[in-house]
């Protein structure tokens, strides 16, 4: 198995910005958080996904509403790949009223199932299941959708993800399941968590192709999805994706990251930055311009800026907010 | 018209009919065909359920409707949380409830949570059929009744019938219900027959069924243990006491009104619950009467329960653990301060 690099020039002109303008949006928008989480000011802990950007914007980037996403505790990616509202994102951060979940969720559980993302999730592995669910209703009711899995490294070693891919591959259902191989789960190394030297070599217990690309650069991740998303969309079944990646934050907000090297850290902030790689390649491929790549980036400085003016400003839920919805009826 | 037919009948046909109504409705779980894939295998020797209890529906509703898992509970049951936050209306079935263990965090993280942490933006109309219920020999494993477990979570509903003609009326409502709903059926009552309606009707879910009227004594009682309290009843009106046997059919909505209202008029109260003691719901009935009803009562509540151990598996043992008419006598002789009152 190799590790898959870009290969042909499949994106367009207007996706290309559309993955640029993601990506910056991720990464702008999790910068935030980190500034804002250190002034105490967000309740509970958040998980932040700066530095996995290509992975997210490289699958969703195929994707629309009615595509399916499952996520993970380090959702915040995802979402905005998936096209949430970042206002409603950061209000949810936050936890307000105008908040994406009405506040109710928080970081661990944003979601917008009308925009196909069923939820960041706080249990890890608690995706594979749920996507091979919402593949389900696609195959059974044929609206052609697809649902993409997105899970971490620790994930893998859990129970679900036998069990989730399983069923897919059974069953054939159109899922696509992405890892994000961050090299920790947790504070503890892959290498030590898994027997597995790669995770996409777990496919073949299952008969399904597994792919090894490298998660920093979003073409070579776009054009693997690619491949994926065909195969389900024509009912070949589900696709094992490995993307080997780094998180520049930590587990969580607050995490002093021993485990890492400083080389490492720095190595993956410059030289291997994921939006750096993909600001060149544009500018080599002549796809954008530096004019338009510097007004995407002040757009998203500005979107992020009254994302949280809007979160700060917006209202707490109230005390009878307590007990709504926790059902559709209960008399 | 009404026809007698038994419990696992009444639960087949609900299903039945509610597959007919409304193409969304699926059902999965391990061999509820039976034999998928099997080239030689004719629909009708299907297994339908290893009790037989889905026998028939996929030869009528196909495979696309009626689909054999593999036993991987934590899969197939998370699986069926968003095929029903996306569009379907899944019945699951968890063999047993005691299998629980393998797909806890599905019902308990996921589905039960989808809506309120989504801040109302889904719903989960959910159906999980799952057995329970000891005295079919069939030791720890197979056996507990563990209604209380999910009772306790917020975002389930809890139903557990006691009757054919309840079991299809709250099976429907369950299945077009859009909360997820864990169904109980104990495997011991499927051979018993009832009156049953013909056709597609629902018993509303958070109801509870005077089964018999009483003023002297009010016992509810769970599932089963609703003819339990039935037989005591009879053996009772020969020491000149009538008893009001309340069954609840669902736990969580719990009809307090119902229990409260018999309480007040009968002041004594018996729970009989087959599942073990603490934390149960015959503790939290006990709860509720002692917190809502206690200028009612005359006597201190009984709580008759299984003791606080698995089920055992031989005979000998297991008739000890489950309640019966005879326990339910001496509760009464304790209540009333009469021990001649359980001399034959």
């Amino acid at each position: 198995m190799t590790v898959m690099k870009s290969e042909t020039k499949s994106i367009t002109r207007e996706k290309a910005k559309w993955m640029y303008e993601k990506m910056c949006e991720i990464r702008q928008f999790e910068d935030k958080v980190h500034e804002i989480f250190s002034k105490g000011v967000l309740p509970g802990f958040v998980h932040l996904y700066a530095g996995e950007e290509a992975v997210a914007v490289g699958i969703c980037a195929h994707l629309d509403e009615k595509d399916y996403i499952t996520s993970t505790h380090r959702g915040h990616g995802h979402c905005i790949a998936k096209g949430c509202d970042l206002n409603g994102m950061m209000a949810e951060i936050y936890g307000k009223a105008t908040g994406l979940c009405k506040g109710k969720g928080g970081s661990m559980h944003i979601a917008d199932v009308e925009k196909g993302m069923l939820g960041a999730n706080g249990i890890v592995g608690g995706g594979f299941p749920l996507a091979v669910g919402a593949a389900l209703t696609a195959k059974l009711k044929k609206t052609g959708a697809v649902a993409v899995c997105f899970f971490g490294d620790g994930a893998n070693n859990h129970g679900t993800f036998h069990e989730g891919i399983n069923l897919a591959a059974i069953w054939k259902l159109p899922v696509i399941f992405v890892a994000e191989n961050n090299g920790y789960g947790e504070a503890t190394p892959f290498e030590y968590a898994s027997s597995c030297k790669n995770i996409a070599d777990r496919a073949a217990a299952y008969n399904i192709p597994g792919e090894i690309v490298d998660g920093k650069d979003v073409v070579a991740v776009y054009e693997a999805a690619g491949r994926a998303i065909i195969r389900a969309r024509n009912g070949e079944g589900p696709t094992l994706i490995e993307c080997k990646t780094y998180r520049n934050y930590g587990h969580f907000e607050g995490d002093a990251q021993k485990y890492k090297t400083a080389e490492e850290k720095e190595k993956h902030a410059k030289e291997l930055d994921a939006i750096s790689k993909f600001r060149n390649y544009v500018l080599s491929k002549q796809l954008v311009t530096e004019k338009e790549l510097e007004e995407i980036e002040g757009k998203v400085i500005e979107a992020v800026k009254n994302a949280v003016e809007f979160a700060e400003q917006s209202p707490f839920p109230q005390a009878e907010d307590l007990l709504k919805d926790v059902y559709v009826s209960y008399e | 018209m009404t026809r007698k037919i038994s419990f696992s009948q009444a639960i087949n046909e609900a299903m039945k009919l509610a597959m007919r109504k409304d193409e969304n409705v699926i059902l999965l779980g391990e061999d509820v065909a039976g034999g998928a894939a099997v080239d030689h295998l004719q629909d009708d020797e299907a297994w339908g359920g290893v009790m037989g209890v889905t026998k028939g529906l996929v030869q009528e509703f196909g495979r696309d409707r009626v689909l054999d898992t593999p036993i991987a509970e934590a899969g197939y049951i998370g699986a069926s949380v968003t095929a029903a936050a996306t569009g379907l209306r899944p019945i699951a079935e968890l063999m047993f409830n005691d299998f629980i263990g393998s797909c806890l965090d599905e019902v308990m993280n996921q589905a039960a949570k989808l809506r309120y942490m989504f801040g109302g933006k889904a719903k989960v109309p959910l159906t999980i059929r799952t057995m329970h219920g000891a005295g079919f020999r069939a030791a720890a494993q197979h056996s507990q009744s563990l209604y209380a477990l999910f009772t306790h979570i917020p975002g389930l509903k809890v139903v557990v019938p006691s009757t054919p003609a309840d079991a299809k009326g709250l099976l429907l409502s369950s299945i077009f219900d859009d909360d997820p709903v864990i169904f109980f059926e104990d495997k011991t009552l499927y051979n018993m027959k009832g009156e049953v309606e013909e056709g597609f009707y629902t018993i509303p879910i958070g109801k509870a069924d005077i089964k018999r009227k009483g003023s002297d004594l009010t016992i509810v009682a769970i599932g089963k243990q609703v003819h339990t309290a039935l037989k005591a009843a009879d053996m009772l009106v020969e020491k000149g006491l009538e008893t009001e046997v309340i069954d609840p059919r669902s736990l969580s909505p719990l009809d307090e009104d119902t229990i409260l209202s018999s309480v007040a008029k009968t002041g004594r109260l018996i729970v009989i619950d087959e599942a073990n003691p603490r934390c149960s719901v015959a503790t939290d009935i006990s709860a509720l009467v002692a917190d809502k009803g206690f200028d009612y009562l005359d006597a201190p509540i009984k709580m008759i329960t299984a003791p606080h151990c698995p089920v055992p598996f031989t005979p000998v043992l297991e008739d000890l653990y489950l309640p019966t008419p005879e326990k339910v006598l001496h509760a009464v002789a304790e209540m009333i301060g009469d021990e001649s009152f359980v001399a034959v």
